[in-house]
């Protein structure tokens, strides 16, 4: 199936049971390549849930998972990591105690293959210091290189997550919630930062902000107590009672 | 630069020390703070609380004590074995406990130690209560006589700057980077395509192999090897000297060491005799109560704070 090819990311009935309670009923989500496509939803709608299945924080309990059609239900999370599939967490997640360059630099270290080498000095990886130093100017960072991260404000940190998550050169970005708990100026910038870094890239966002969302998405997959409510680019789906009754009603 | 000053000057006082102050107090002096910087690799360093670290410390202690005795093994062979089989056994405790974190990592070491205690109470080459007594303390490089006191300073001490040398290495190394970044956020250090529970086991498995070589080393010091050694009060000891000196940072533990080593041995001569845990007591909860950085730690934030 030639069709098939197009899309980056599936999962078949995706179903996750916690005790009594379907956080996810039957998810079939089908993700196309280099596209932005969101996922929203009221809360409790299992946004997250489906988000920590599909980078395998969580074990679903039903339901297969393909990236490239590959069935990937079994994967470990860090081996997800290096098929190409990187996430973003709700709260930002920098190493707050390592510099900007040291935070960037210890994604691109991997590839190095050094990261068991205890015996080499820390001066080995200077060599990655300049492609470090182009994703901080790429996400507007290059005065913080020297910034320790904990120290950074909010909107920074999260800019200085996304560089680091670039430095894996992912194909498939899975965003949770980018511009959560930011300024509109953060958020502004977080978008225009987002759009830049999705050429040739397939992201996957949970999202809030129907501004944002609105403005970045190809796509967007409603959901509703765990299911899927509806599908479609954004005029589709803003128009669909449906969701206006669980979402926007309560939204606005 | 006033870094390089400061080692320099450390170092000039150790090569001094044994012409001031009794040397084999200097020795044990020196091996607690190799233990301790041992722990705080796992603990300071890896994010990690074991309450097993006796088990290494006392465990290579014994099995050095046989290797040189019965075996006849040289003293530099002698040390080697003891901190190997400390890093196997460390291998094997850590494949056990380092999936759990917090109260449950340490609760797993700390069972796990306890069995090694049992094994080594009840093993008759440790020579059960008595200990394991009369190891000679032979040559170093076949040259020099280690029976001689200033002769055996000087080879620990030699001992303790490559320990010393290891752990700076290892915490400024690109695994030091990447168990920085585990210590900080974990679940983005997995997200990163780091294999989090391999690096910690890693970390585990030096600082088991550095405290047993500080163990091996006081073994060879006091020609005697103690079921003291193996005890889980051991393992509550470093992690005070830990603390008071400074968790995660390289000369803390170190420090720590040295303050606390010093207190027991004066104290013990002196009126307070009866009073040591209860002294140790008051200073452990008054630093952690105030000086939450330990000594080193809050000494640095006062000369950052100054200049």
């Amino acid at each position: 199936m030639p069709d098939s090819e197009d899309f980056i990311l599936e999962t078949r009935g995706l179903t996750k049971e916690f005790k009594g309670f379907t956080a996810v009923d039957d998810v079939n989500l089908k993700v196309r390549r280099h596209h932005i496509h969101a996922l929203i939803g009221p809360n409790g709608a299992g946004k997250t849930t489906v988000f920590n299945l599909l980078t395998k924080f969580l074990i679903p309990t039903r339901g297969t998972i393909t990236v490239n059609g590959r069935d990937i239900t079994a994967t470990k999370p860090a081996e997800i990591s290096r098929m190409g599939m990187i996430r973003s967490f709700q709260i930002s997640a920098v190493f707050p105690h390592m510099t900007a360059r040291e935070n960037v630099r210890v994604a691109l270290q991997r590839k190095l293959g050094t990261s068991f080498h205890f015996w080499k000095p820390v001066s080995s990886l200077n060599s990655l210091n300049a492609r470090a130093e182009e994703l901080l100017h790429m996400v507007g960072l290059d005065h913080f290189a020297d910034a320790v991260a904990g120290d950074m404000p909010y909107g920074r940190k999260r800019a200085l997550e996304i560089a680091t998550t670039l430095a894996l050169e992912p194909e498939l970005m899975l965003l949770d919630e980018p511009t959560q708990g930011m300024g509109r100026e953060d958020v502004e910038r977080i978008t225009q930062l987002i759009r830049k870094v999705s050429a040739q890239r397939t992201i996957l966002m949970v999202e809030h902000n129907l501004g944002v969302v609105s403005t970045l998405c190809d796509r967007i997959t409603v959901l509703q107590r765990g299911a899927i409510l509806t599908e479609g680019d954004y005029a589709t789906v803003s128009a669909d009672p449906r969701v206006k009754e669980a979402y926007m009603g309560k939204a606005a | 630069m006033n870094r390089y000053i400061g080692y320099l000057l450390v170092l000039a006082l150790l090569l001094v020390a044994p012409f001031l102050v009794y040397p084999v107090f200097l020795m044990k002096l020196l091996c607690f703070a190799l233990f301790a910087c041992a722990f705080n690799l796992i603990l300071g360093y890896g994010g990690l609380l074991s309450f097993g670290h006796a088990a290494f410390f006392g465990g290579a202690a014994f099995i050095t004590g046989h290797a040189i005795k019965v075996w006849g093994l040289p003293t530099e062979l002698g040390l080697l074995v003891g901190a190997g089989s400390a890093a196997v056994l460390g291998l094997a405790i850590g494949l056990l406990a380092i999936r759990r974190q917090g109260i449950y990592f340490a609760m797993i070491t700390l069972a796990l130690a306890q069995m090694a205690y049992f094994l080594f109470v009840s093993a008759d080459f440790t020579g059960g209560e008595n200990g394991l007594q009369g190891v000679p303390r032979g040559t170093a490089l076949g040259i020099f006589d280690l029976q001689d006191n200033i002769n055996m300073y000087y080879f620990v001490l030699a001992v303790f700057l490559i320990g010393y040398a290891i752990i700076a290495r290892t915490v400024n190394s690109p695994f030091g980077q990447v168990l920085s970044a585990i210590r900080d956020n974990e679940p983005r250090a997995t997200s990163l395509g780091y294999d989090v529970d391999r690096h910690k086991l890693l970390a585990f498995v030096l600082s088991a192999g550095l405290a047993g070589l500080a163990g091996a080393t006081k073994t060879v010091v006091f020609q005697l090897a103690s079921l003291t050694d193996v005890h889980w009060h051991m393992s509550g000891e470093v992690v005070l000297m830990t603390l008071l000196g400074g968790l995660g940072t390289l000369a803390g533990p170190a420090v720590g060491a040295a303050v606390i080593v010093t207190l027991q041995n004066y104290l013990a001569s002196g009126a307070l005799s009866a009073w040591v845990p209860v002294v140790l007591g008051t200073i452990f909860v008054i630093c952690v109560l105030a000086f939450r950085r330990g000594v080193v730690g809050e000494l640095r934030v006062l000369l950052r704070k100054t200049f």
